[in-house]
């Protein structure tokens, strides 16, 4: 019964995705009729500075996909409604520019309508006027556009907003992939509670409240057999402690378990409501780099910080190995190897928790595919008799996933803390 | 047409490298501080608790046994000691028997010895007693012999013949 129970409600999970998208995209045709009837410029889609974005382009998963595990600056609920989140904007120059998203009343994809300081909101992102002439102030923007444009010998997309019927050029935020992954330092870096900073607040504080309980109870019923949330909650904790640090890390094991608990909660928390296809969840977190590096990065130093002399005469100079072999093989691998470990931890996390999103979405999508993006109601039906099965088994596999992850993040940091405080034994 | 200008989740950005710093940190801190640290000292009591529980039953076992083995030794012990009583009594007892024995042995001994001396001494005194009688008689026969003598001769036999036919021993 229970286990029926379970399916039945990853179903309901999966119908609800499924509507959640629908919904997205039944608003999608409405929305270019408004803009032709409603607007100055009717059916002036096509610009100079490339295509606009208020027309409704052949449905494409792949779009799809990455829009929806891309953070986002509002969050976009139903329909028109959006969460409006504070943004903090900085610009060298310019200063900081403290708002919230409903400063650009956004409306269809989260585009928003109005600039506000020489800032844009671009399908939920915040983007920044090149133009100093807009730096302050607030400007109509009729709509948006993106073209190709070629800089340095590479193709990057430039997202432009017409203000006036003017192309007015936008800077994306800066990010710091060195323009490898098409983005780069640009003329303004967004610190804004996102939807994925806004998650993760979230999914922290329930964690806090969940084991702030749970932990008065332990107080209140000590020594007494645990119940309720508590019992819930200890196996986890045990779990960790006792067969992920303690095998792991070895007698100092201790000093260790509460970062990670701290790290194994909180992704698996992170993940677990990513998993879910409705507001408050479905945020792609740990899918996200910049959320890995940083967890992958503390766990870095706190194994660099741990690390005893057997573990750096170990990476520096292996003991009984030639010398040569040291300098050029040995050595070289090891001091690679460093950087190596936290740049798999990051990147599996990531690539799995990604992965699984855009599978997820892929499936999804196959309503809009069969269905040719809402024209034909059959293949609508297909569709969805395609799509749910689909959606549900990957759902339940991301469910697995959502735990094997944080139990492998958490596995191998108690593994690489274990090297660094392991004792010479021979 | 798919953009790698699209695919954001790919590209560090500082606002979340920033913001998941700041939020794990507090949350490692709180959670260690509120929720962990409490958690594991209830665990560690716990396990403690448990582990005494199991040991305190042990020694109680422990402790059981050594009074059923002291139990049993006494038991055997006291199966012993009514063992050697008994032994002792019956020891005592021939002990008694034999000394009865012989007590009403030396008994019947010294009475059958008293009685022959008894015997003895009444047969004298008996003997005695005839020899008076005897003497006795013959001092009167004589006398009565030497008085009819003194009368005629032939009643003198005769009489003497009476006499002696008198005479009857016993």
């Amino acid at each position: 019964m229970t286990v029926f129970r379970k399916y039945w409600i990853a179903l309901v999970f999966s119908g609800l995705s499924a509507f959640s998208f629908a919904q997205d995209h039944h608003g999608a045709p409405a929305a270019g009729q408004a803009a032709q009837t409603g607007h100055s410029e009717p059916a002036a889609h096509e610009y100079a500075c490339g295509h606009s974005l208020s027309i409704e382009p052949e449905f494409n998963a792949g779009d799809l996909a990455v829009h929806h595990i891309s953070d986002a600056n509002a969050i976009h609920i139903v329909g028109d409604v959006y969460l409006h989140l504070p943004c903090i904007l900085y610009a060298p120059g310019h200063g900081w520019t403290f708002t919230t998203t409903a400063a650009f009343h956004p409306h269809h994809h989260g585009n928003g309508t109005r600039s506000k300081d020489g800032y844009v909101l671009v399908h939920g992102s915040v983007m920044r006027l090149q133009n100093p002439a807009y730096a302050s102030g607030e400007q109509e923007i009729s709509d948006y556009t993106h073209e190709e444009i070629e800089s340095d010998g590479k193709i990057k997309t430039r997202y432009n907003a017409i203000i006036n019927g003017q192309c007015e050029p936008l800077d994306a935020k800066t990010t710091y992939d060195g323009g490898v992954m098409g983005g780069g330092v640009t003329s303004f870096s967004d610190f804004s509670i996102t939807r994925n900073v806004f998650t993760m607040l979230l999914t922290a504080i329930l964690l806090f409240i969940l084991f702030w309980s749970a932990a008065r109870a332990s107080v209140r019923r000590r020594g007494e057999a645990p119940k309720g949330l508590l019992n819930f909650l200890e196996p986890f904790i045990t779990f960790i402690r006792d067969e992920v640090a303690k095998p792991s890390i070895g007698p100092k094991y201790e000093r260790y378990v509460p970062y990670l608990l701290a790290i194994f909660f909180f992704i698996l928390g992170l993940n677990l409501i990513g998993q879910m296809p409705f507001f408050p969840g479905s945020a792609n977190v740990t899918g996200n780099i910049s959320v890995t590096i940083v967890l992958a990065v503390i766990t870095f130093i706190i194994t660099t910080v741990s690390g005893n002399k057997h573990y750096w005469s170990h990476v520096l100079w292996m003991p009984g190995v030639p010398t040569a072999l040291k300098l050029f093989i040995i050595t070289p691998i090891e001091v690679l190897g460093l950087f190596l470990k936290p740049f798999t931890l990051l990147l599996r996390l990531f690539a799995n928790i990604a992965a699984g999103h855009i599978v997820i979405l892929s499936f999804v999508s196959l309503i809009f595919i069969f269905g040719g993006a809402g024209e034909s109601l059959n293949g609508s039906i297909a569709g969805i008799i395609a799509s749910i099965p689909l959606t549900l088994f990957m759902m339940a596999l991301e469910l697995l996933v959502a735990f094997l992850q944080a139990y492998i993040f958490t596995m191998l940091s108690a593994v690489y803390f274990g090297t660094a405080v392991e004792e010479a034994h021979h | 047409m798919l953009f790698l200008g699209d695919f954001s989740v790919i590209r560090p950005e500082p606002g979340l490298l920033f913001w998941t710093t700041v939020i794990f940190l507090l949350f490692w801190y709180l959670m260690s501080r509120f929720a962990f640290k409490p958690i594991a000292e209830s665990l560690k009591k716990r396990e403690m608790d448990i582990q005494e529980a199991l040991d305190q039953a042990k020694l109680a076992r422990e402790e059981m046994a050594n009074l059923q083995a002291e139990n049993e030794k006494l038991l055997a012990q006291a199966r012993e000691e009514r063992a050697a009583i008994l032994k002792d009594a019956k020891d005592s007892k021939d002990e008694i028997i034999a000394e009865a024995k012989e007590r009403a042995n030396a008994e019947y001994k010294r009475k059958v010895e008293s009685a022959i001396q008894d015997i003895e001494n009444q047969k004298l005194a008996a003997m005695v007693e005839l020899k008076n009688t005897a003497g006795k008689l013959a001092i009167e026969i004589a006398e009565k012999v030497i008085r009819k003598e003194l009368a005629d001769k032939t009643e003198q036999e005769a009489y003497a013949k009476s006499l002696v036919d008198q005479i009857k021993l016993n």
